[in-house]
């Protein structure tokens, strides 16, 4: 594929020194690192996939490089961030990846997005004149919202996506082969695995499934192989194992089957019943957001184990999160394994008895508790539906997470 | 028999087996040969008796929506795989 470009900037003796290893080679030549200098891309995260994003793509030479972010460096992001670092723990992630960008790179521009991307303001940022879109965030809405502004845009939008041990890789460029929507029309609706599996990631992951975006979107600057164009890439870090399949353009798609000027952007955390961001409103939204559940705190937990209340306290986490902390005396049954049987009882598949709800006493007042008080609520609201009474559920407030700082304190947080 | 092999996410559904042999001679029969021996994935794949429209199922490298779906005929050595919607790491609240 050409490139996407013809824009060329000079090179100063020590960009020309600096950029020796690319220069020597035919494929780039001083034209091409001319070309990237000239070249501009777009990253959407600057967090596990963006950490690497914007390392190599600043240390290759590409001239301008925007960055959308709203958050702040967190501890537990040092795991895979490795753009950031201890001494900018709690700054904002948008100058603590530029720092150590100019500082690898001063020749380049960053330009900052201090703002999570939502659909009124995709359009205005990515018009900005970026030659290449890189998708780099951990969530569905903003996964579809950046495939349907590039769409609209006729941007390429270089794909990954990660989970647990896996990676995602693919370049979706309308003008040239299939988008995100014609692989996944619609995403997973919350409560279903995947979308509601265990979350986490291997560390080393994003450092994977990013550098391979970044040399995916060097290629497209510079014109230069066979772009992910129409390709998915699956990797298997447990297997090693790399796997490329076949992507093809649906004719029907909602998205890249109509005219880009038809399309609009939507209410993409409705779309997929999720929140985009840790800012959203729609975080107050879940399976739960109907229920009037009434709380307690966790030293109403505390007296209530103390005093050997007829309480039944339960932990919905999943079995690896009470390895990392637990609190004693409490019965422990997985959100996930709580939801199936509410399914299996409501389709009629099993007994009440059959399932794991046999140890959760229906005439007795039940405490619930996860890590922050979301999975609990939920687990209420399950319970709620197949004959548990709503008035003698009580959520903990905070979770275990206010259990740690209230009455354990050297309890672990995670 | 042909393999299925099953993605991270819904491994906790196959007492965590990742590459699962099934019979059948078609996709829909190998798929109803799986949820059939781990019965808890069938809610995952299948929406009455439909995929669910973000389930992707493909035989090597070809989508089988692009072939004939679920009456796709398979053979004894082919490799299935299920192609998950996976978003990112997200931490659960």
């Amino acid at each position: 594929m050409p490139s996407l470009h013809q824009r060329f900037a000079d090179l100063s003796n020590d960009e020309v020194k600096r950029y020796s290893r690319h220069v020597i080679m035919p494929e780039v030549g001083m034209e091409g690192q001319r070309r990237l200098k000239a070249s501009s891309v777009l990253l959407i995260g600057t967090g596990g996939l963006g950490s690497p994003l914007a390392l190599y793509l600043a240390a290759a030479g590409v001239g301008r490089i925007g960055l959308v972010d709203y958050d702040v460096v967190d501890f537990t992001n040092l795991q895979r961030q490795v753009i950031h670092g201890v001494s900018t723990v709690g700054a904002s992630k948008l100058d603590s990846a530029e720092t150590r960008m100019l500082d690898l790179n001063p020749d380049i521009s960053v330009e900052k997005y201090d703002e999570p991307l939502t659909s009124e303001n995709a359009l205005r940022i990515f018009a900005d004149d970026w030659d290449v879109v890189i998708d780099g965030t951990d969530n569905f809405p903003t996964r579809y919202l950046v495939n349907d502004a590039c769409v609209k845009l006729g941007i390429p939008n270089v794909y990954g996506s990660i989970f647990r041990f896996e990676g995602q890789l693919s370049v979706f460029y309308a003008e040239a082969g299939p988008c995100y929507r014609c692989m996944f029309p619609e995403p997973p609706p919350p409560g279903l695995v995947p979308s509601c599996a265990e979350g986490g990631v291997l560390g080393i992951l994003p450092g994977t499934i990013g550098t391979m975006q970044a040399t995916e979107a060097i290629k497209l600057l510079l014109g230069i192989g066979d772009p992910m164009i129409g390709r998915m890439m699956l990797y298997d870090a447990l297997e090693m194992s790399f796997q490329t399949i076949k992507l093809r353009k649906d004719p029907n798609c909602p998205v890249c089957g109509i005219a880009p000027e038809d399309i609009e952007l939507i209410d993409y955390e409705q779309f997929c019943g999720m929140p985009a961001h840790d800012h959203s409103e729609f975080s107050s939204v879940d399976e739960s957001a109907d229920l009037d559940i009434r709380t307690v705190t966790v030293q109403d937990v505390k007296t209530a184990l103390d005093n050997g209340d007829d309480v039944v306290v339960i932990d919905v986490r999943d079995p690896h999160e009470w390895d990392i902390s637990v609190i004693d005396g409490t019965l422990r049954i997985p959100k996930p394994d709580i939801q199936l049987a509410k399914n299996g009882i409501q389709g009629g598949r099993r007994l009440w008895e059959e399932t794991v709800l046999k140890d959760i006493p229906k005439d007795k007042t039940l405490y619930l508790h996860c890590r922050s008080g979301v999975r609990s609520a939920d687990s209420i609201a399950f319970l709620s539906e197949v004959g548990y009474d709503l008035d003698k559920m009580y959520n903990v407030e905070g979770g275990i997470l206010a259990w740690a700082d209230e009455i354990d304190p050297a309890m672990p947080k995670y | 028999m042909a393999t299925i092999r099953i993605p991270t996410p819904l491994r906790a559904y196959t007492e965590g087996e990742s590459n699962i042999e099934v019979g059948g001679d078609t996709v829909g029969e190998a798929l109803a040969n799986l949820v059939g021996k781990h019965p808890e994935l069938r809610m995952h794949l299948f929406q009455d008796d439909e995929l669910r429209s973000f389930v992707n199922i493909f035989i090597g490298d070809e989508d089988i929506r692009f072939m004939q779906g679920l009456e796709t005929e398979i053979s004894a050595d082919d490799n299935l795989r299920i192609i998950p919607s996976i978003a990112g790491g997200r931490q659960r609240k």
